[in-house]
């Protein structure tokens, strides 16, 4: 049963990777093509998830902006994994004092719990794609941190680090050669649990007009467009949240794989 | 805590300053206002913009101790008089949400405990509505399920306990998804333990053994999981009171970033900060109630 969720987690990710990379292949029409006498068709066989208000085709353009929903959430992610390395790395390697320091600093962070953080940095560097890609990556880093810095407190302590010590290797070659590939492991699981997080945390802040603007065929901007028209035309704000839905469930379902995986190893 | 609170308004203090623009532009509408000079001056020297940085922090900081947290831009209220009237709202909002969840989380971690197929399937659905549906997803299905086609519940959040159901709905599942997986985990491990043994060759029938001995080994964790409900909860009522045009302090906060009216987003996230500490200090307390381990030591 686990190993069948898997399975499904990785099939989406590979139709999402597609779609993301070759969306002509799988929706060939133009996702900015408008066509005003076709506004707001319900899904039918000539526009699967109907059409929005300027009657441009949402199945074509949910498929053409899986790359730039992909890329704004692995984007978060690794700018939320980049910052815990940095602070995770420092507070388990570092003096006492650089410990204390930054899980002091960490704790003052965690105070601005959600999507807090993410709103005051937009508020101070103002909306749009970029600000909010970075702001959820920060957003998410202190979590990251946590957990990057007590599974460093595990590995400094393993035996073969005391014995590389005990051979004479340099502090560097300990770090690169030892340490951070143990880290990695775990930061793998991490990485594929997080882009489905930032997925949904970049399409809220989307959905709350802080985030891409239409009409760029991006799902939260999509969504934002359709929130205006929900009581009538349910598939504008429908087909892009199903899309997003099937992202955070695949990279949920990839990423619980992987962890039993590392668990029963 | 007072360390914390201090650092996490050190912290915000100095983020607005790295806003680009002149802050007295913004109190008098914006860059497209085109105030005059005089006026800049007045706005400058009414919020004590134009003295050193350093005295304004430190006037900043003797404000907070007395309770002040600035005038709002955009209302030109008190921002203390605009959190206190929203407060309400969403504290009524994130309560009821969270009782509501820990009765859904309780009941089906005690169902699918007994081995029901059925209650497990449930809690496998909601651990998945909870990692992966985005709060304003759930709420539009909701919305299209029980307003626009059933016709039970009103789209958006009229006064009166029926305006609450779908917002409360919209919070409390997620969170119950969490919350049953790991009572879920910890019911198993205490119900396999050899004092749930002892405690049936004394006699005791499957739910006393649940309620008086499974039930506290399932409450600790998801007390530990109280400061991050409460995130979860806060940054949900952002959505939620938006969706369903609920007045409250999450649909404020958004207002303000949208306005960015500086003071009223700082009050708001300094008084969400007090409260997610009062919540992790009293989560400590809950914990020492609960487990008597902790007491001894």
């Amino acid at each position: 049963m686990k190993r069948l969720l898997a399975w499904i987690g990785v099939t989406a990710l590979i139709f999402l990777l597609i779609a993301a990379l070759a969306p002509g292949l799988l929706a060939p029409a133009d996702p900015l093509a408008i066509n005003p006498t076709q506004s707001f068709r319900a899904p039918s066989f000539d526009h699967l998830f109907g059409t929005d208000e300027s009657g441009r085709d949402i199945y074509t353009r949910v498929i053409h902006g899986t790359g730039a929903s992909l890329l704004i959430g692995v984007s978060a992610t690794a700018i939320g994994i980049g910052l815990a390395l940095v602070f995770g790395l420092l507070a388990g390697l570092g003096p006492r004092w650089l410990d204390f320091g930054t899980t002091r600093f960490l704790e003052v962070l965690f105070a601005f719990p959600g999507l807090l953080l993410a709103l005051l940095f937009i508020v101070v560097y103002g909306p749009g794609v970029i600000t909010s890609t970075i702001a959820v990556g920060l957003a998410t880093a202190p979590g990251y941190a946590r957990i990057i810095r007590s599974r460093v407190l595990v590995v400094r302590r393993a035996p073969y680090l005391e014995a590389a010590a005990v051979l004479g290797r340099g502090w560097w070659f300990r770090l690169w050669r030892h340490l951070l590939p143990n880290v990695a492991g775990s930061l793998f699981v991490l990485v594929t649990l997080g882009i489905g997080q930032s997925i949904v945390w970049a399409s809220s802040l989307s959905y709350l007009g802080l985030g891409a603007v239409p009409p760029a065929a991006e799902w939260g901007a999509m969504l934002s467009a359709g929130r205006t028209y929900l009581a009538s035309f349910w598939w504008m704000t429908f087909f892009p949240g199903l899309f997003i839905m099937i992202s955070a469930v695949a990279s949920t379902l990839v990423g619980r794989g992987l962890q039993e995986r590392n668990r029963d190893s | 805590m007072a360390f914390v609170l201090w650092a996490v308004a050190t912290v915000t203090f100095f983020a607005i300053r790295l806003i680009p623009g002149d802050p007295a532009e913004a109190i008098l509408g914006g860059p497209g206002s085109q105030a005059s000079a005089a006026a800049l001056a007045q706005a400058r020297a009414d919020y004590g913009l134009d003295q050193p940085l350093f005295v304004q922090y430190l006037h900043y900081l003797g404000r907070m101790l007395r309770g002040d947290l600035g005038t709002s831009y955009a209302l030109k209220q008190p921002v203390l008089a605009v959190v206190g009237e929203n407060l309400g709202g969403t504290l009524l909002l994130a309560v009821v949400s969270l009782i509501v969840a820990a009765a859904i989380a309780l009941a089906l971690a005690a169902w699918s405990a007994q081995g029901g197929r059925v209650a497990s399937g449930v809690s496998w659905l909601l651990e998945v509505i909870a990692a992966a549906v985005p709060h304003f997803w759930l709420a539009i299905s909701l919305i299209l399920l029980f307003s626009t086609t059933l016709g039970w519940l009103p789209p958006v959040s009229v006064p009166g306990p029926i305006g609450l159901v779908l917002p409360i709905l919209t919070l409390a599942l997620p969170l119950s998804g969490f919350l049953a997986q790991v009572m879920r985990e910890s019911i198993l491990d205490a119900i396999a333990s050899p004092f749930v043994l002892a405690a049936r060759t004394r006699g005791e029938g499957s739910g006393g053994v649940f309620w008086r001995h499974a039930l506290r080994h399932a409450a600790i964790p998801a007390i530990g999981l109280a400061g991050w409900a409460f995130g979860s909860l806060i940054s949900g009522a952002v959505v939620v009171e938006t969706i369903f045009a609920r007045p409250g302090l999450g649909r404020s906060l958004l207002t303000a970033v949208q306005q960015r009216d500086v003071p009223l987003v700082l009050g708001v996230v300094l008084v969400v900060a007090l409260g997610y500490m009062l919540v992790t200090t009293l989560t400590d307390l809950a914990d020492r109630l609960v487990d008597p381990r902790l007491r001894a030591s």
